[in-house]
């Protein structure tokens, strides 16, 4: 019972974090709530299927299949971010303006949720495709019954949705004036993770390489394996031991958003 | 996005040399060998057979690697160059009985 709630842990955490932030920058945003929950619902069919294709996804592209499935997932998530990120620095001031009154941009808010409701449904789906394997080899090896696997999963997720509702509700505290730049710089930071994490599938598929390897080894001082190392890993890209291509991938996605959202910002009309 | 793009242009023109294979396989939920030596200095690839009935998920931090390999199959995992030292690895799945090391020397 205690390795499922673990592991579900483990999942459900990371995915919470993201959509956590998601649905904390997408407040002003009138129709979030039934988009975030179709991202969602879509993410955990979508799991349940990639789980049991897990097989025949691996074979595919001379066995490097979940490598490339997982380097795609990641980079259409990191796109969408960024494409989140370059909108709302032409429409964010705006929006905080206007965001009391009924009747705002309706349509303008359901294109910028469709976008992150996918990656809401991405999310889920790179970590709940592995949920699912992992119970139902719990269950099928006959290792643990299938009650403890239900109580232990069940426990696991309890966990993993109330600490991205923590972080939710720790980014609903921020002040106004500040609130924009705190999610969007988070986001920025959230899609070079992905950006870098894709890096590392690319190299592990031998389809790029590893530059330095590692970069660094800061695993005496916080390990990936640790709450805290997963928390940043998730949030930030935090690699105890990143390859120098992660930090390519990083740090080329960082300066091309920021980029994007400058040229894009529209610049309050002179007095 | 654009640097990405140019990035895999150049995929085809790399061509690596030619890499050493190490099998290894899941049995019992532990992994046989225990321990894999391999050279410093070179890109290796591990064949990793998982002879179990359920799935289990190579992790390694050291290695910085992650994968899934369903029942009855075998996963390809490219690792190196490595510095020489010990880099431990676990089944994710089963990180009690399922643990081993690379030795790259």
């Amino acid at each position: 019972m205690l390795g499922s709630a673990i592991i579900v842990f483990r999942e459900s955490f990371e995915a919470a974090l993201i959509i956590g932030i998601i649905a904390a920058a997408t407040r002003l945003i009138p129709s979030r709530r039934s988009w975030i929950l179709a991202g969602i619902g879509t993410g955990i069919l979508g799991s349940l299927i990639v789980a049991s294709l897990t097989g025949r996804i691996a074979e595919m592209a001379e066995g490097v299949g979940q490598e490339l499935f997982n380097a795609g997932i990641l980079g259409l998530a990191a796109l969408m971010l960024a494409w989140h990120n370059i909108w709302m620095a032409r429409h964010g001031a705006q929006m905080a303006r206007v965001a009391r009154q009924l009747g705002q941009d309706v349509v303008s808010g359901n294109r910028e949720m469709s976008a992150l409701a996918l990656v809401v449904a991405l999310a889920i789906l790179r970590e709940g495709s592995e949920t699912a394997l992992f119970l139902y080899g719990l269950t099928t090896g006959g290792e643990e019954s299938l009650l403890d696997v239900a109580g232990g999963g069940a426990v696991g997720l309890t966990l993993g949705v109330l600490a991205g509702y923590g972080l939710y509700a720790g980014f609903l505290r921020i002040p106004v004036s500040l609130f924009f730049s705190a999610t969007s710089g988070l986001i920025l930071l959230l899609a070079a993770a992905m950006a870098s994490q894709m890096a590392r599938f690319l190299v592990q598929a031998d389809l790029l390489p590893s530059l330095a390897n590692p970069l660094w080894d800061s695993s005496w001082m916080l390990d990936n394996a640790s709450l805290t190392g997963r928390f940043l890993h998730t949030l930030v890209g935090y690699e105890a031991m990143p390859s120098g291509i992660q930090a390519v991938f990083y740090l080329a996605t960082m300066l091309l958003i920021f980029a994007g959202m400058r040229f894009t910002r529209v610049r309050p009309p002179l007095r | 996005m654009k640097p990405y793009l140019s990035l895999f242009c150049l995929l085809p023109l790399v061509t690596w040399a030619a890499d050493s294979e190490i099998p290894l396989a899941i049995r019992n939920h532990q992994f046989e060998p225990v321990e894999v030596r391999v050279a410093a200095g070179q890109k290796v690839k591990l064949v990793i057979h998982n002879q179990d009935s359920t799935p289990e998920e190579f992790e390694s931090h050291e290695l910085n690697r992650e994968k899934l390999i369903a029942p009855g199959t075998k996963a390809n995992i490219y690792i190196g160059p490595l510095k020489p030292g010990r880099y431990p690895f676990f089944g994710e799945f089963h990180e009690k009985t399922a643990r081993g090391a690379v030795i790259a020397e």
